[in-house]
């Protein structure tokens, strides 16, 4: 569904996103991990034909998105990590709106509008402007904006940040059941704890992938290796034999800088 | 380009004015209160000069010197001096502009036949006020000279003889030569440019900002139906703001309105459509509501004020800003709305006028197209 | 009434804007030298309760007691006894460290002779020692947020709030930056703190489940998941909430 080759973006002086090699396969939930700053973004924008790579390649859904980003983006649903909605439009004049860009058919609007509500349980709210939805409400919103294109990839753009842990989980619950009709999904998070859902990670430090693997495997590979990692407010580092992804994270970073734990 | 597309837009950017009621009331009410505003201030029209006489003659001919000037439109006699030295204060208090001296000698010399001498002291802080009420004084006296001349041979002939030539002054078109009359037609010009430059550049860059432009470029949608869809929903705006302005412009102030109505309408339309392109171009390229708003009153308010002919006379300006001026839309449209409005002229004379905003509108738009960026970096 | 002897006293304390409940009676006490954290969504109240407790924003109704000082009848006197530092890191990207130190010195109103030990002091905590002269502009994310800490302690305050310092760096960073906070408590200060970072929230000697702008669990990280027989904060949260919404109906 998804592969980069050398996939490489620099702005000015900065290298935002250096030699990227990355291959999704179709219904997978693949997360790219990494904290602010780390290339998340451009990668995903890249993906979705916003931004141009500098050099490199990358084929979104048989598509070459520098060469053919209007195919791209007739097939993807994207998302943005601001979730991109009008705040003083209603849930279903947002959806209305971007029906009408996508040029969904209307018999289809009108089939899938009603079944998208259902599955979010936002139908009581429909009337309801977007700026007065909680957060966990907004991104649903922002989900079915970009469903009503009725992509076969969904690309998200942090999309849980900010947002309770109950509607993060109704979040994930609905994008298993896409993964499960056939959709593929690429997101972006921060939260290490949150990666440990998607089938595979990637993880993404200063533009440079530095593993990717499913969330299990990097956490056998930790202990295998027998990898030290220092918590907060210890001294000494500890070899945790249950380590969190975020433990994974860190150790695997400082092997990369040749830094001591 | 899709017309599903573009009219999603219109209707959706249509929402986005109806769901902010203080905006709306704004860009309605805006027009009506400039256009009262300025009709009432930007009178150009000089009368009832508060003038200051004082008369060391005191004979029967300066009193009817003195009768002219009260009677005249133009001047309204405020006060009498027996003081040279008072003419000065008053005239620095502002209770008078204009001072006419007459000298002592002001009647002998007149029925001696000799030219009498007599001195005008104006305030000329307001430069433009004083040579006009300079000129105003002049030809009254020039009236009053040939009538005594005419009278003293006269009563030397023992007949009467008419000057040998009288010239009567006609003006065409603005007959009372009253200044709202043209005032009104370039005030609407000014008021469309403002309203367009407003509203119009504000609402890409406000996408930018709230982050919604970016979730758009991730659509099939395409740069040209932004911008039509756009320019669809601020022009409903427009027109009801060229209406009221239209209507207060013949209603409150009695301009006349001598042409056809298509006419007036047709340019309306095209100037309209120019100017919303021209706030979505800037728009497209500001990128922060702050900046949009600046350069939108720079470019779009200024121009039309100072250069299009409403204000200054193009025909006074240097050369190079004279040129300046072929690049002002609201150029066009003051010509055509004169035209309309004072002259009744219709479509063939003003042709060349409404060719050239059409050609702007469509140039802005090609150019707004190519800068619409499609990349979010 | 007494001065309270915690570092902070917080009696059904609430804040609306018009219709809306933005904290809706929270009640709590955290003594001296804690780190106290507010764990929540965007939206559940924890900045609306900083503010208040840091003499910000008016409370609606209740009171609160920061370093024994009314929060509503002397905010003046809170202020002078608080550090505070916020999500966007209010340094100025155009002055270099050592001026960004100065400035706030100045404002603290620490003198001269303080000033110059305090300085030393905030750059090595921050290890910016070989960095003094660089625009902040140009420091690394870990680093202008340590130098926005060491910026908010300048003037030695006992009480330290923390609002969101942790958004927007890396793991590693974070982590150091927590290093530095159990520092700062181990030598007396006494730490309130907002995330929505739940593995951040385990750092803290206590925590505050907010919800909706009310406290719907309350106590240290490991006490809370034990009691419920779950293994991380976020499982906790998520029953705390379905127990609120199920008494709520």
């Amino acid at each position: 569904m998804i592969r980069t080759k050398l996939l490489t973006r620099r702005f000015g002086p900065l290298t935002a996103v250096d030699r990227l090699d990355l291959e999704v396969s179709e219904g997978e939930i693949f997360g790219l991990v990494g904290p602010d700053g780390a290339g998340k973004t451009t990668t995903l924008r890249m993906l979705a034909g916003l931004i141009d790579p500098t050099e490199g390649e990358a084929i979104v859904a048989g598509f070459d998105v520098a060469r053919h980003s209007e195919k791209v983006r007739d097939r993807i649903g994207y998302m943005a990590q601001r979730f991109g909605l009008y705040g003083d439009l209603t849930v279903e004049e947002n959806m209305r709106f971007y029906a009408d860009l996508f040029g969904t058919p209307a018999e289809e609007a009108a089939r899938l509008m009603p079944e998208l509500l259902r599955m979010t349980r936002m139908g009581p709210f429909r009337g309801r402007l977007a700026r007065a939805l909680s957060g966990g409400m907004k991104q649903k919103l922002a989900l079915m904006c970009a469903l009503l294109n009725r992509p076969s990839l969904l690309l998200l753009d942090e999309p849980t940040s900010g947002v309770d842990p109950l509607s993060r989980r109704d979040f994930w619950a609905i994008l298993e059941e896409l993964v499960s009709s056939g959709v593929t999904v690429l997101l972006t998070t921060a939260y290490l704890d949150e990666a440990e859902r998607c089938h595979r990670v990637g993880l993404l430090y200063r533009g440079r992938l530095i593993r990717c693997a499913p969330p299990a495997e990097l956490k056998r590979e930790f202990v295998e290796r027998g990898l030290a990692v220092r918590r907060v407010g210890a001294r000494q580092p500890v070899r945790p034999e249950r380590p969190s992804l975020e433990d994974v994270f860190i150790a695997l970073v400082q092997e990369e800088l040749g830094q001591q734990p | 380009m899709s017309r599903r597309r573009t009219l999603a837009v219109a209707r959706k950017e249509f929402l986005h004015i109806l769901r902010d009621p203080r905006s709306l009331a704004m860009a309605l009410a805006i027009p009506v209160l400039l256009l009262l505003l300025f009709g009432v201030a930007l009178t150009l029209d000089v009368d009832r000069i508060p003038t200051l006489i004082y008369d060391a003659d005191g004979s029967p001919q300066s009193r009817e010197l003195i009768a002219r000037f009260d009677g005249s439109r133009f001047f309204e006699v405020t006060g009498h001096t027996r003081r040279y030295g008072e003419i000065e204060p008053r005239i620095d208090a502002g209770r008078a502009l204009l001072a006419v001296v007459i000298p002592p000698d002001f009647s002998s010399d007149l029925l001696a036949g000799r030219r009498p001498r007599l001195q005008l002291l104006v305030d000329g802080s307001d430069s433009n006020t004083a040579s006009i009420a300079l000129n105003y004084a002049v030809a009254l006296l020039a009236q009053y000279e040939l009538d005594v001349r005419a009278e003293a041979q006269n009563r030397r002939v023992g007949r009467i003889l008419r000057p040998p030539v009288e010239a009567r002054l006609r003006v065409w078109y603005n007959s009372e030569l009253k200044s709202k009359n043209y005032v009104v037609p370039g005030l609407i010009a000014v008021i469309l440019m403002i309203i367009a430059a407003l509203l119009a550049s504000l609402t890409i860059a406000r996408e930018w900002e709230t982050g919604t432009m970016e979730q758009l470029l991730a659509t099939p949608l395409r740069p040209a139906e932004i911008i039509i869809g756009k320019m669809l929903a601020y022009f409903s705006i427009g027109v009801a703001d060229t209406v009221t302005a239209i209507l207060v412009g013949v209603f409150v102030f009695a301009v006349p309105f001598r042409g056809s109505a298509v006419a007036a309408g047709a340019a309306c339309i095209l100037f309209l459509t120019g100017a919303l392109f021209w706030g979505i171009l800037i728009s497209a390229v500001a990128r922060s509501q702050l900046l949009a708003y600046q350069i939108g009153m720079i470019t779009s308010f200024l121009p039309a004020f100072l250069l299009s002919g409403f204000v200054f006379a193009i025909e006074t300006m240097p050369r190079p800003i004279q040129l300046v001026t072929y690049l002002v839309p609201a150029r066009y449209f003051i010509t055509i709305l004169k035209g309309v409005f004072l002259k009744g002229v219709g479509l063939g004379i003003l042709a060349g006028d409404f060719a050239l905003l059409a050609a702007y509108a469509a140039l802005v738009f090609l150019v707004a197209t190519r800068k619409l960026r499609q990349k979010v970096a | 009434m007494s001065r309270p002897p915690a570092a902070v006293v917080v009696d059904k304390l609430v804040k609306r804007f018009g219709d809306f409940v933005a904290v809706g009676g929270i009640s709590c006490t955290v003594e001296r030298g804690e780190i106290f954290g507010f764990l929540g969504p965007n939206g559940a109240g924890k900045s609306t309760t900083i503010r208040m407790l840091c003499g910000l924003l008016r409370p609606s109704a209740g009171a609160a007691w920061v370093a024994g000082f009314d929060v509503a009848g002397e905010p003046e006197q809170v202020r002078r006894h608080i550090g505070y530092m916020s999500q966007r890191f209010s340094l100025y990207d155009d002055l270099t460290v050592e001026e960004n130190i100065d400035f706030f010195g100045g404002i603290y109103g620490v003198e001269a002779e303080r000033l110059r030990r305090r300085k030393e002091y905030v750059l090595a905590l921050a290890d910016l020692g070989a960095r003094r002269g660089t625009l902040t502009r140009l420091l690394p994310g870990g680093f202008k947020q340590r130098l926005a800490l060491g910026c908010a302690v300048l003037h030695e305050p006992p009480i330290l709030f923390l609002d969101e310092p942790t958004s927007g760096v890396d793991p590693i960073a974070r982590r150091a930056f927590w290093d530095l906070i159990y520092e700062l408590a181990a030598g007396g200060q006494t730490v309130l703190v907002t995330t929505h970072y739940m593995q951040e929230a385990e750092y803290c000697h206590r925590v505050a489940l907010m919800y909706q702008g009310r406290f719907i669990a309350l106590g240290p990280p490991a006490e809370l998941e034990r009691e419920r027989g779950l293994d991380t904060l976020e499982e906790v949260f998520v029953t705390a909430i379905e127990a609120e919404e199920a008494a709520g109906r």
